[in-house]
């Protein structure tokens, strides 16, 4: 086993058990965990057996077997980016949805504890 | 949907997003106070200043948005509000003095009249005091053009925000509409909707108090941003 593959496996590795305590601590949720987790589990994969990365690198027509690595990277990291700025926009959703509720809501029990309707301060 | 056709008086709402108007909002409440009966609900949306306190000195009904959600959604609050008193009619005005007082009959008549469930205030049509600057007037000929072309609305302001509708738009608004700059998608929505929309003359004026939305940094990202989300609503259900 070479040095680059030594260093390989324990980056993976302890990426891979970063994640895992995380949210074994809940600082951070199961459903946003499951892509860290796959795609540092793949790393992880590919670094233990080279043989497989080099295979399946030659299978798509990639020359340079450690290319391949990066492209499964950086797929990983689109994918997880998309996944974010579809979370933000349904937070940004709720967040709308809400503070019109509370305003509505505040105005309506400021009107009910007024009585009167023509006081509404 | 039929406003002032079943004996009862049509309930009319004036709903004025504000955002940072505290020198402005409680005067135009005291004007409209004055010229109309209509019920006044001016909408905060998360202001710093006291435009808040400003809009209940002058007797307005006020609906203070927790956080800032941009102007869409402190209109779209309006909507609701309107939705849940059982309103026939909105009228949306700015809250900085850019609209004219005395021209919201001429954006009731219509509705009133049952000939139209949009009538949106034209700063273009008849004659006109209102100079903008170039950008300004190449970005409103681009959506005049948009709006056009994909709906058959002939537009002269697609970008007026000096506006009535009545109870199916009040609905459907309260429900579907752009979070900012909402007005040109608002055109999707009621062709959408087979909405009878038209234009009347309006004046319109330089602002007195604050300063307008519209940067000239964000005129770029305006233009992108409301091309894009009209083209998406173009091709978008709504349930």
């Amino acid at each position: 086993m070479n040095r680059v593959t030594l260093v390989a496996i324990c980056a993976s590795a302890g990426f891979l058990l970063y994640i895992l305590e995380m949210v074994r601590r809940r600082k951070l949720r199961e459903e946003y965990s499951i892509l860290w987790l796959f795609g540092s589990a793949m790393i992880l994969v590919l670094s233990l057996k080279q043989d497989w990365l080099v295979g399946i690198a030659h299978a798509v027509g990639i020359v340079y077997p450690p290319s391949f690595l990066f492209l499964v990277g950086i797929l990983f990291i689109l994918l997880i980016l998309i996944h974010f700025s579809i979370a933000i926009s349904k937070l940004h959703h709720m967040n709308k949805k809400m503070a019109q509720e509370i305003a509505l809501m505040k105005e309506k029990a400021m009107d009910g504890a007024s009585g009167d309707p023509s006081i509404r301060r | 949907m039929n406003p002032g056709m079943e004996g009862t008086p049509p309930r009319i709402l004036v709903v004025i997003p504000a955002f940072q108007e505290e020198r402005s909002i409680g005067g135009l409440v005291r004007t409209l106070r004055e010229h109309y009966p209509y019920d006044i609900l001016v909408v905060n949306d998360g202001a710093t200043d006291r435009t808040s306190e400003a809009a209940r000195e002058a007797d307005a009904t006020v609906l203070d948005l927790p956080c800032n959600i941009g102007i869409g959604g402190a209109v779209q609050t309006g909507f609701q509000y309107a939705r849940d008193r059982g309103y026939d009619v909105v009228v949306r005005i700015d809250g900085d003095g850019q609209h004219e007082v005395d021209d919201i009959p001429k954006l009731l008549e219509p509705i009133l009249e049952n000939r139209a469930d949009a009538v949106i205030g034209s700063r273009f049509l008849g004659e006109t005091e209102y100079r903008g600057s170039i950008p300004r007037i190449f970005g409103i000929r681009f959506f005049r053009l948009l709006v056009n072309l994909t709906t058959g609305y002939r537009v002269t302001d697609p970008t007026s925000g000096f506006f009535a509708i009545n109870r199916s738009l009040i609905e459907f608004y309260s429900h579907h509409y752009p979070s900012d700059y909402p007005e040109v998608d608002a055109y999707i929505l009621m062709h959408r909707l087979k909405s009878r929309a038209v234009e009347v003359p309006v004046r319109m004026y330089a602002r007195t108090e604050g300063k307008s939305s519209i940067t000239t940094y964000r005129a770029v990202y305006y233009m992108v941003k409301v091309t894009l989300s009209f083209l998406i609503n173009c091709i978008r259900r709504f349930g």
